[in-house]
């Protein structure tokens, strides 16, 4: 970028009251590019291992239900159901709605309520249906 | 030869209507991926295991094969979109956001292709083994 580094810089980011609405914004880049790289790299291993036969299927298993796959697992759940919620949320904003700071504030703290209620079910259901 | 200047051609033209493009498209695949992932949340749900054969069989069907590779497609599109606003708000220099422009591009059609071939292979030569 072009910016003359001797003049000085408007304190942006730093003179803020942290509010919800950043926190979802950040949130949102933050699960964006995790769901990226973990997810999409999921997807491929998932759908190469399929194609490629019986065995490349079983050793993807194998490490998809290996029980500190978990570590990826929830937190991948969690950003998908954070950055699907917060997702919603900007379909509503970019519409022209919701800005007013009192609806602005609810609905950025209801897709961080939102994602962990989700995540909490989801999983609850695969130990109970599943027993793992 | 015209003597007109750039800028004089295309005065008075009003602006291409292309400026929002990204952010149309960012937004398509938003509302496609979204509703693929649900039905592929739904169609694993649906199948009566999650074994091999039972994947390979329903991915080598037209209602297995074709939604899935249009997830692909969407999905990588809206990564690659995504990771792009990313790069070009936190990279300032130049050069350095050509480059991981470039790196990301590169990966997201690598990953969406290698999975694309996955799901045509298995399309269109079924459960060989």
């Amino acid at each position: 970028m072009h910016r003359n580094p001797s003049r000085p810089l408007s304190p942006h980011l730093t003179v803020w009251k942290w509010g919800p609405h950043m926190l979802v914004s950040i949130l949102h880049r933050v699960t964006g590019a995790g769901l990226s790289v973990a997810g999409g790299a999921a997807l491929v291993w998932w759908l190469l291992a399929a194609a490629d036969g019986r065995e490349a299927y079983a050793t993807f298993v194998e490490w998809a239900t290996w029980k500190w796959a978990l570590i990826i697992w929830i937190p991948l759940s969690w950003a998908l159901f954070q950055h699907t919620l917060s997702g919603l949320r900007h379909f509503v904003m970019d519409m022209g709605a919701g800005f007013e700071l009192p609806v602005n504030k609810f609905w950025a703290n209801m897709t961080i309520v939102g994602s962990l209620l989700l995540t909490a079910l989801l999983w609850a259901w695969i130990i109970l249906e599943k027993g793992a | 030869m015209s003597m007109e200047t750039p800028l004089g051609r295309v005065r008075g033209l009003g602006s291409s209507g292309e400026g929002a493009h990204h952010w149309w498209i960012e937004r398509l695949t938003s509302v496609s991926t979204l509703l693929l992932l649900v039905w592929l949340a739904v169609s694993l749900l649906r199948l009566p295991a999650l074994d091999h054969p039972t994947i390979v069989e329903w991915l080598a069907g037209p209602l297995g094969a074709v939604p899935m590779l249009l997830l692909i497609v969407s999905t990588f599109w809206h990564l690659k979109l995504g990771l792009q606003v990313v790069i070009e708000d936190y990279v300032h220099d130049d050069g350095a956001k050509l480059f991981w422009i470039m790196v990301l591009n590169f990966a997201a059609i690598l990953a969406a292709a290698l999975a694309l071939f996955a799901v045509l292979k298995i399309a269109f030569t079924g459960s060989a083994d």
